[in-house]
Order: C-alpha cells, then structure tokens, then sequence
C-alpha cells in the first residue's frame, strides 16, 4: 500500500461555496473517479449539514485523497467532526471563502497550538 | 510515591551489579531521549513560525484569486455549471515524499502537473485572458495550499511524537531511575545487614573457640600435674622460640 501510493499521484479534495469550487477546479484539482463521485462539494444554502458531515467522512476514508480543502464557515457547521478527525493524512485545511474573512482563532490546528505563541503574531 | 517501590529482586552481588548497568543504561536513554525531544521540539517551533506566516499568505493570495474569478466572470459571463460539470481528471496531483527527523518520518507534499488542462478551450469565445490569469491564481494558490497541507501535517505528526517522547522522558526520570535507585539502595542496606551478621557470628564462634581452649589447657593443665611433667607431651617441642625466616 505505502508503496503503491508512493508512485500513484493523490488527489486534493474541496469543500465549499460554489465559486471557491469553480476556481480550484479551474486550477485543475478536479477528479471524477469510476463511480463518478467527484472530489469536491458545492455547498449551497439548500446543502444539509448532515450532508456535508457525510461528505466529508467518506473523503477522509477514500485512499487516494491526500488534502481536504474546506472553506472556514463550512468547518464551522461540521467543527465536531473535524476536530475528530486526528490521523496525519488526509491533512484537513481550513481556507478562507469569498464572503468570510479567514479567522486564525477558530481553526482547529492552530487552535491546538494555541498558548505556544503569540496571538499577535497572526494579525 | 512509596519507598517501598523497588523491583523484586534477591539482594546479592551480582543482583547489585545487575541493577547499576541497568541504571547507566536508563541514564543513558534518558539524555538520549531528553535530546531527541530537545531536536523535535525545535523543528516543531520551526513549523510553527512557518506555519502562521504561511496562513497570513494564504489570505491574500486567496482574496487574490476570489478577486480575479469576479474578474473573469465579468468578462466570460457565468460559467461555472460548465466548469462543475465537465470535471474528468486531475491536472495536479500530489506526490509524498517523507522527510527524517530523529527518527520521526514527516510526510512533505509535493503537487505536480499530470495530463492535459480539462478546461483548455474555456473562454475560447472571450475572456481568455483573464480566464488564464484566474487559472494562474488558482494554481499558485494550490501550490502555497499544499506546502500549507505538508506544514500541518508535519505539525500534527510532530505533536504527537513531541508528547510521547516527553512521557517517556518523564517517566524514567521520575520513576525508572528513581526505582532502581531505590532498589539499589536496598541491595546495600540488605548487603550490609548480611555483613554485620556474618561478623557478630565469626565473633561468636571465635568467642567458644576460647572457652574451648581454655576449658581444654586447664584439662591439660591438671593432667600434667598428676603424671608428673607436661614436657614429655611432645618430643619435637623442646621449649625455644620459633624461628621466622
């Protein structure tokens, strides 16, 4: 397995409004694999939560998705699930969105490192 | 913690030997391990300081290329259906590397270019140049995102590594080491306790070996006496000093 995957290219996975989609798809992160479950998700105002949480379980089960993407004001309706989510790989990256600022203080890796440095290094 | 907390062991010498290789050895791995954590913890501050200004960055660059897909849908009009539905394969792709610290394998992202651009022909009509500048943004914005991706998992992997061997570097400084010390010290005390019996009984028996020579000269004594001359006890013996040579 950990040599297969060493000659086998992996994929980044997106999770967000529709436009960040369009524009990392533009940048050519896209992929519909055999069963056509394609690796990004449009969130939109009619998307459930339990659909997005859904979502984002099974890019962290699939082998061959080594980044998830995720717009922030996503993360912060699926938080719980991301905090659960602790293994190395699929390295979970919380990205600003088009009409939400990025905020430091609620991501959840710098969260932990949280009281090793300063605040004020992030302004 | 109690005194008592000692490996079960027989107090004997070579228990007392056994015990103080075993403590050079804990020494040992502890400063090993001390320095170990010492070479992960500055990595980590490493990542950490990189990890912040690298967030900062994202920001921009992000805003950058939300700015530049306005930009491009002005001048193409709306495209992204086109674009979410003719999804196929993957331009760029990720390949790991692992990278080695003190024994800690990091894994380090690294995106390349794979097959042909799927949207090649968008913007064919108009706007193709600010659709190529959009393109451009977001790839530049990917690249930074996976060195973001390989940052926080070296971090997170860190982490952890960081906690364990702190525990284990902890527990032989504050119970290992102090154990077999303990252990030691009561190999000693039982060593010494078996010493001062060892003597108090040589003493004993030196002490009836007298009474018993006594008892016997005075037999002797009182034998000579009624046969009339002890000398004739021993013909060789003829009563001058030992010569030492």
């Amino acid at each position: 397995m950990a040599l297969h995957s060493a000659v086998k290219g992996k994929l980044i996975s997106v999770i967000g409004d529709e436009d960040t989609c369009v524009g990392f798809l533009l940048g050519g992160v896209g992929e519909i694999n055999k069963n056509r479950h394609p690796n990004f998700l449009v969130v939109d105002k009619s998307t459930a939560v339990s659909e997005i949480e859904e979502c984002f379980k099974r890019f962290i089960k699939r082998d061959d998705i080594d980044i998830i993407l995720i717009s922030q004001n996503i993360a912060e309706m699926i938080r719980h699930v991301i905090d659960s989510h602790n293994q190395p790989v699929p390295a979970v990256l919380e990205i600003p969105s088009k009409d939400h600022p990025y905020d430091a203080s609620k991501d959840s890796i710098l969260r932990r490192a949280r009281g090793m440095f300063n605040p004020d290094d992030l302004a | 913690m109690s005194g008592k907390d000692r490996l079960p062991i027989f107090p004997s010498r070579g228990a007392q030997m056994l015990m103080k290789s075993r403590l050079k050895g804990a020494q040992k791995g502890h400063s090993l391990l001390k320095k170990k954590a010492d070479a992960l913890q500055m990595r980590f501050r490493m990542i950490l300081g990189k990890i912040i200004e690298t967030k900062t960055l994202m920001g921009e660059v992000m805003k950058e290329a939300a700015f530049s897909l306005a930009e491009a849908k002005f001048a193409t009009g709306d495209f992204n259906q086109v674009v979410l539905q003719n999804v196929t394969k993957a331009q760029l792709k990720i390949r790991t590397k692992k990278d080695n610290v003190a024994g800690v394998t990091l894994p380090v992202f690294e995106c390349y270019q794979d097959g042909t651009d799927t949207y090649e022909l968008a913007g064919l009509a108009r706007g193709g140049q600010k659709l190529a500048e959009l393109k451009k943004n977001y790839q530049s914005a990917i690249k930074l995102l996976v060195e973001l991706a390989s940052l926080q998992t070296s971090f997170v992997t860190l982490d952890d590594v960081i906690k364990i061997t702190n525990r284990r570097v902890n527990a032989i400084e504050h119970v290992i080491i102090p154990r077999i010390e303990r252990t030691l010290a009561y190999i000693i005390s039982e060593l010494d306790e078996l010493e001062r019996e060892e003597f108090y009984r040589l003493k004993k028996i030196q002490d009836k070996k007298r009474i018993a020579r006594k008892k016997q000269e005075e037999e002797k004594a009182a034998l000579g006496i009624t046969e009339g001359g002890q000398y004739a006890a021993n013909l060789l013996d003829e009563g001058d000093e030992d010569i030492l040579f």
